[in-house]
């Protein structure tokens, strides 16, 4: 498997978290001065976002990143996006988390899942840090760190090979094999059928490099074309448009991987309905995993290289709830299923 | 039966090298674009590598032995690799390479040989018949929208079997004589609904029947002609 994939995986589901989390404050936050101590206000917002991105680019926490390294288990993940998501003074209950969490991961598999070519999943990474500098326009410094982070994966992945990409997605395909989570914004886009697996259009452009499916010619020994005959599908596919940007700036036109959430639409998880894969979820859990000390080597360096807040005195921390009200979501606590529940592994790893 | 060490990293085990002269073996390529040849014994579990093979600079994606009656000196082996650049061997005492096919900017995810035909799968979608003996390009298909993952031959029909990312799978017939027929038409197609196909294999040696497996299916399904 791919020693690549890491920094991709990290970047394009950071970049989920922080779109779900600018919508749920701007839907939870009050415009001007705030009456009471636990109302978010539009400056808030700005300053959990900003927290958030000056910690997920953090220098040190970058190098270890593109360090080449294996992929590590959700559950290591999962504690990364837990610390990440604390990096303010903003608090989520274990529910809320979950379905962060869920959300963050269905997005980024369909986006790696539809990428046209496998080189596009760096324009789909792309998007992501477009988006994120947009959020921090105003704050010049960790712009800086942005651009730096944006330089490095120009320098690292821009003269991989077509095979070497497939072989991230390969990677990524793997890490989120078997997820089938239902997202509400997925079914009603018809992106989703309702058995939790993404539909593949048949129709619209081919990738860039790619013919349209039809033509077949052949050739004699001189080299020239002696006979043309077509074929038909059932696919409706027409020629590309252009090829998107792979520099730091640019029109990357390829959609995966743009803020797909907005204020309006309020996204639920459906859990219900994967009975399908219970068994091989559960034997996941008892099998004990031979990589486990490797995994908290690897999360006590990487953690240790982020900076935590903890709410200071005269400030509380505030909380955010991914659903509608609080009896949701402590509803959504008591009745997730076992096998989806993600078991945080707590670290203390202070210098 | 093959235990890597540590630098070397092998994507691909061709099963079967036509017995010719009791001297060949499995063949495997590596990431670094060297085939390597293995010995093996026939009883016990020596298993050595009688030669390494340094014509690609790609790693290997895919190794092919001869299924059908090659012409004389069409040879017997060929390996393609991920910039898109196949090599035609042939086998005997030592292997020696019969032509090389340049690369043309795609890279090669699967390769057949049958009859002294190179069928070659793209990831731009494309699949290529090349002459084996020569490297002439004999057709060149615009066959699926996204990657190839699996091509197949039925030998006793020339039967050619593509399966792909863009959740089809096409069944195509070979010419015999590539001089006389059309060297390469279309026979059916099948669509696996949200499926993205990663495996394709005819079931019987004439290609009546095929199984797919795709990406997220715990399913395998078999399609058979009615």
């Amino acid at each position: 498997m791919s020693a690549r994939a890491l920094p991709l995986l990290f970047l394009n589901l950071g970049g989920e978290m922080l779109y779900i989390l600018d919508q749920r404050l701007r839907a939870q936050s009050i415009p001007g001065e705030k009456a009471r101590k636990d109302e978010w206000t539009d400056v808030d917002r700005k300053r959990v976002m900003n927290d958030i991105i000056t910690t997920m680019f953090n220098k040190k926490f970058m190098e270890e990143l593109f360090k080449p390294q294996e992929l590590y288990s959700k559950k290591a993940l999962r504690t990364v996006y837990d610390r990440l998501a604390h990096a303010s003074i903003m608090r989520l209950n274990q529910a809320s988390m979950d379905k962060l969490y869920d959300l963050m991961t269905m997005a980024f598999k369909y986006q790696v899942l539809l990428c046209p070519r496998p080189k596009d999943i760096l324009l789909v990474t792309f998007n992501h840090l477009d988006a994120i500098k947009d959020f921090i326009r105003d704050a010049p410094g960790i712009l800086n760190q942005v651009d730096e982070t944006f330089r490095q994966l120009i320098e690292t992945y821009s003269c991989l090979s077509a095979g070497e990409f497939q072989l991230i997605r390969q990677t990524l395909l793997i890490f989120f094999q078997d997820m089938h989570i239902r997202v509400s914004i997925f079914l009603k886009d018809k992106v989703q059928n309702s058995n939790g697996r993404f539909v593949l259009p048949i129709s619209g452009p081919v990738p860039w490099g790619t013919e349209v499916p039809g033509l077949i010619r052949m050739f004699n020994h001189n080299g020239d074309e002696v006979k043309r005959t077509e074929f038909t599908t059932s696919g409706n596919y027409v020629a590309p448009q252009r090829e998107g940007s792979f520099d730091l700036y640019g029109d990357r036109v390829l959609k995966l991987g743009t803020n797909m959430y907005s204020v309006s639409r309020p996204v639920e998880t459906h859990m219900t309905g994967s009975s399908k894969n219970l068994a091989s979820h559960a034997k996941e859990n008892i099998v004990p995993n031979p990589l486990a000390k490797e995994e908290l080597n690897f999360l006590a360096r990487l953690l240790g290289g982020l900076e935590i807040k903890k709410p200071g005195g005269s400030e509380t921390g505030f909380r955010l709830n991914l659903f509608t009200t609080d009896e949701e979501e402590e509803h959504a606590a008591l009745t997730r299923p076992e096998e989806l529940s993600y078991k945080v592994i707590n670290i203390e790893a202070t210098q | 039966m093959y235990e890597s060490d540590g630098s070397i990293m092998v994507y691909w085990h061709a099963l079967d090298v036509a017995d010719t002269d009791g001297c060949s073996g499995p063949a495997a390529g590596t990431s670094s674009g060297l085939v390597l040849v293995f010995d093996i014994p026939p009883k016990g579990t020596n298993v050595t590598v009688s030669e390494v093979l340094e014509q690609h600079r790609d790693a290997i994606t895919d190794i092919a032995a001869e299924l059908g009656q090659a012409p004389d000196g069409a040879g017997d082996l060929v390996s393609a690799d991920d910039a898109g650049t196949l090599c035609v061997w042939s086998t005997g005492e030592e292997f020696t390479l019969l032509s090389k096919i340049p690369a043309f900017g795609c890279s090669c995810s699967s390769v057949k040989l049958w009859n002294g035909i190179v069928a070659a799968g793209y990831g731009n979608g494309q699949i290529r018949l090349y002459e084996a003996a020569t490297g002439l390009l004999r057709a060149e298909v615009n066959a699926h929208a996204r990657w190839i993952y699996a091509l197949d031959v039925a030998p006793q029909t020339g039967k050619l079997l593509s399966g792909a990312e863009d959740s089809f799978v096409h069944v195509w017939k070979l010419s015999r004589n590539p001089d006389t027929g059309e060297v390469i038409e279309h026979c059916h197609a099948e669509c696996v609904t949200d499926t993205q196909v990663c495996g394709a294999r005819f079931c019987d040696p004439e290609g009546n029947s095929f199984a797919v497996t795709g990406y997220d299916l715990s399913e395998i399904f078999r399609y058979g002609r009615v």
